[in-house]
């Protein structure tokens, strides 16, 4: 294995995407009832601006951007706001939330709107336009899209990397839109070159999809300076930091953002989102989720319109089995298990997945012995059993110069662990804790 | 489905499929070949020695530890190991006490599972070395009848054991105080003086070689360990004909059994790759500095407990480079 096409250690899940890689993308019909949080991206939460009662077209604003580092929040069907409240989120915390009774009557085409045509716009005006239509990073995060596109000039950004590497196991959303949707990628990278007027893009695929690098090297277009990088298969080669030295051979410097190293990462859906806007004008009210696993009847690739609850989610995929035992927003890997079915399909959810009993983490815990499997699993060269036993102790300063500021929570170390140890979980609230002790001193 | 049927954890939300216990069960298994082995040369006292062994240091477990603990198979380990350490004769209530204390001082008072800093195995053979010195280097002879009892297997508590009839010593005891030398064939196949797990070189070989196809062992440990030793002894033997050659020394005395299941005992060695690297060769310098220039014929035990002693040292002095750290053009 050369260092061009991976990163070193990682580990091994079972990919479990053969219940979804073949099956085409189908739309979803709208459900009776939609749940939009206004916090849906990192960031600032969208202002609300609507009241109870309004009567919304598909596409409408229900929540303004607030400020910058924020995106509004659109409707994603036509109906009427029936209530704002605390709703469950799918973080497994409550949030401030717009719920639309849907029109059941209603043709559902959105208000005409103008479609901006890119090759005369500026950098500021695509920025505007993007954030305007919502777009943040569909590979989980949630980041705002239109924040990417405009990184400070003086770190001179040479290359546009986008992320098809979609390891989580199970997902197959961002792979489904490679195979169906290229040209889609294409258009939209062509825009958020010409925005970031940068002339190098280099498009990161696991080879396990062999069908998505195909159709993309298929589309590509002649006059850009599109690549088409097949990459090892190992989790967690999406970690931005991971496709980054897969890429370029360069590691990004501790502490720092990719921009530092002249790399701009973007999630080949987001791309997609971005092309959406420029081609239809439509803003990001609906996206592409896999809902997966063994615990679910019939998984599928659907487009499914953001506020979409779990519930109706699964009734479409004919329901749960009888031995369903955890429902994860994400990949299992990284993913957040959520026990209100309430709770709504949202901008960053990726897929669900539905674990079957038995394939879960519980179990007994022992004690470390020293294996050192986290060590070797961990991308980021930490040493895994070290910052456990630190946690276990409190010994949070003593972890923060053991670099736990580091640890992307990848969970590849809790994975490896034959002792059960839930490693990252430790370091997710040590983290937290160390956040607090330092803002107590500050 | 209602909502309270569900579980929530925290991520990751699968897991691969070994487990501490599988890890340990899987060790003890493929230790059965070698005890079997030890049954062929010493019969029914091999057993006796060994099941003795696993018995008390179970009973001590039970008694010492956390509810459950047994089922980990770490106990279970600990006194096959020590079993195999032992002579055959070595009467069993000596045996007894060194697995007791093996489990309360090798491993409990450090905490437990995964605490100690050195093997509980060697902590209770050096305990019965210090203790019984006599009676643990007292070797039976390999062959005869199986259900002939070596030794003075029965003998009671704080009783002088008896003199033995039939005995032997070791190849590197031959050599140390007689100066012979032992055939090489008869090193490899395991028919000569010793304890029960020091003769049968090629059998713990093909288990540490399951174990470690298996990853249920770190294989850098035991290489580092022979090579060393291969090294270290042909240097000398090429300065000084009369000292051991290569294979002599690698194949005689308790290197194989050492280097292959306690040298790599997780918890007692180093955790990074290079930290197992060092661990390795130290022991093997070790155990050719005290069997050639040392007053005991072997030192695998005493190699493998300083370099124990070193694990923490050699821990914090391998620490992995950390990913975005130390970068040559970082500003």
């Amino acid at each position: 294995m050369s260092f061009a096409t991976g990163f070193r250690h990682g580990v091994h899940p079972p990919e479990e995407k053969g219940l979804t890689s073949h099956l085409p993308i189908r739309r979803m019909p709208y459900p009776a009832e939609l749940v939009l949080p206004l916090r849906q991206h990192a960031g600032k939460p969208a202002k609300l601006c609507v009241k109870v009662g309004d009567k919304v077209e598909r596409g409408d604003k229900v929540g303004e951007a607030d400020g910058y580092m924020s995106v509004p929040i659109h409707a994603s069907a036509a109906g009427t706001v029936v209530d704002v409240d605390w709703w469950p989120h799918p973080d497994g915390t409550m949030a401030e939330a717009v719920r639309i009774k849907v029109d059941r009557f209603a043709p559902q085409v959105a208000r005409p709107r103008l479609v901006p045509h890119w090759e005369g716009l500026t950098t500021e005006q695509v920025v505007k336009a993007v954030q305007d239509a919502g777009v943040v990073g569909l590979g989980g995060a949630a980041f705002p899209t239109h924040v990417k596109l405009a990184p400070p000039r003086d770190y001179g950004v040479h290359t546009l990397i986008i992320n098809g590497a979609e390891c989580e196991p199970y997902l197959t959303s961002d792979h489904r839109t490679m195979v169906e949707y290229p040209q889609r990628v294409h258009f939209g990278i062509r825009v958020m070159m010409h925005a970031m007027g940068v002339q190098k893009c280099v498009i990161g695929v696991e080879r396990n999809k062999p069908d998505a690098i195909e159709a993309l090297q298929r589309t590509a277009p002649n006059d850009l300076d599109v690549t088409i990088l097949p990459l090892t298969v190992k989790y967690p080669q999406g970690a931005e930091k991971m496709l980054i030295k897969a890429v370029t051979g360069v590691e990004v410097p501790s502490g720092k953002l990719p921009v530092t190293v002249g790399v701009v990462v973007q999630n080949v859906g987001s791309v997609a989102a971005i092309a959406e806007v420029f081609e239809t004008g439509l803003p990001l009210i609906e996206r592409i989720v896999t809902v997966s696993g063994h615990g679910l009847r019939k998984p599928a690739n659907l487009i499914v319109p953001v506020g979409t609850k779990l519930r109706d989610l699964f009734a479409h995929c004919d329901g749960v089995t009888t031995d369903a035992a955890e429902v994860i927003i994400g990949g299992p890997m990284m993913g957040q298990a959520v026990a209100d079915l309430d709770a709504p399909v949202i901008k960053g959810t990726t897929g669900v997945v539905v674990l079957a009993k038995g394939e879960t983490r519980e179990g007994v815990v022992y004690p470390c012995i020293h294996c050192g499997r986290c060590i070797d699993a961990c991308p980021i060269f930490l040493n895994p059993s070290l910052l456990g036993d630190l946690a276990r102790v409190q010994r949070y300063e003593e972890m923060a110069e053991q670099h736990l500021a580091d640890c992307m929570l990848c969970g590849s170390c809790a994975y490896v662990c034959p002792s059960n140890i839930p490693l990252s979980q430790l370091f997710q609230a040590s983290k937290v804790a160390l956040r607090r002790a330092q803002a107590l001193v500050a | 489905m209602s909502a309270d049927k569900l579980i929530v954890t925290a991520s990751p939300h699968i897991r691969s499929l070994d487990s501490t216990p599988r890890i340990m069960w899987h060790v003890v298994a493929s230790l059965i070949p070698v005890v079997l082995c030890a049954a062929w040369f010493f019969g029914v006292s091999a057993l006796l020695q060994v099941t003795t062994a696993i018995t008390v240091a179970l009973l001590t477990e039970r008694a010492t530890g956390k509810g459950g603990a047994i089922a980990d198979g770490s106990a279970t380990i600990t006194g096959l190991l020590l079993g195999l350490s032992l002579p055959a004769g070595f009467p069993l209530w000596m045996t007894a006490l060194g697995a007791a204390f093996a489990i309360v001082f090798g491993k409990q008072v450090w905490g437990g599972l995964g605490q100690n800093v050195f093997n509980p195995a060697l902590v209770g053979r050096a305990f019965l070395q210090a203790a019984f010195p006599v009676a643990i280097t007292t070797w039976p002879s390999a062959g005869g009848s199986f259900f002939t009892l070596r030794g003075d297997l029965f003998a009671l508590p704080f009783t002088h054991p008896l003199p033995n009839a039939v005995t032997s010593a070791t190849p590197l005891g031959l050599l140390k105080f007689e100066g012979k030398g032992t055939a090489l064939a008869d090193l490899v196949v395991g028919s000569t003086g010793g304890s029960l797990g020091e003769t049968a070189a090629l059998v713990i070989l093909a288990g540490g070689i399951y174990l470690a196809w298996r990853g249920y062992l770190n294989w850098r440990i035991p290489v580092s360990v022979i090579v060393t030793v291969w090294m270290f002894s042909s240097i000398l033997h090429l300065v000084d004909g009369t000292k051991p050659d290569a294979l002599f020394m690698i194949f005689s005395g308790g290197l194989m059994l050492g280097a292959v299941y306690m040298a790599t005992d997780m918890v007692t060695s180093p955790i990074t790759n290079l930290g197992k690297w060092i661990f390795g060769a130290g022991i093997g310098m070790l155990v050719v500095v005290i069997r050639v220039w040392g007053g005991l014929p072997e030192g695998v035990m005493y190699a493998i407990l300083f370099m124990n002693a070193l694990t923490p040292f050699i821990n914090r002095a391998t620490q992995p480079r950390v990913f975005g750290t130390q970068l040559r053009s970082a500003a």
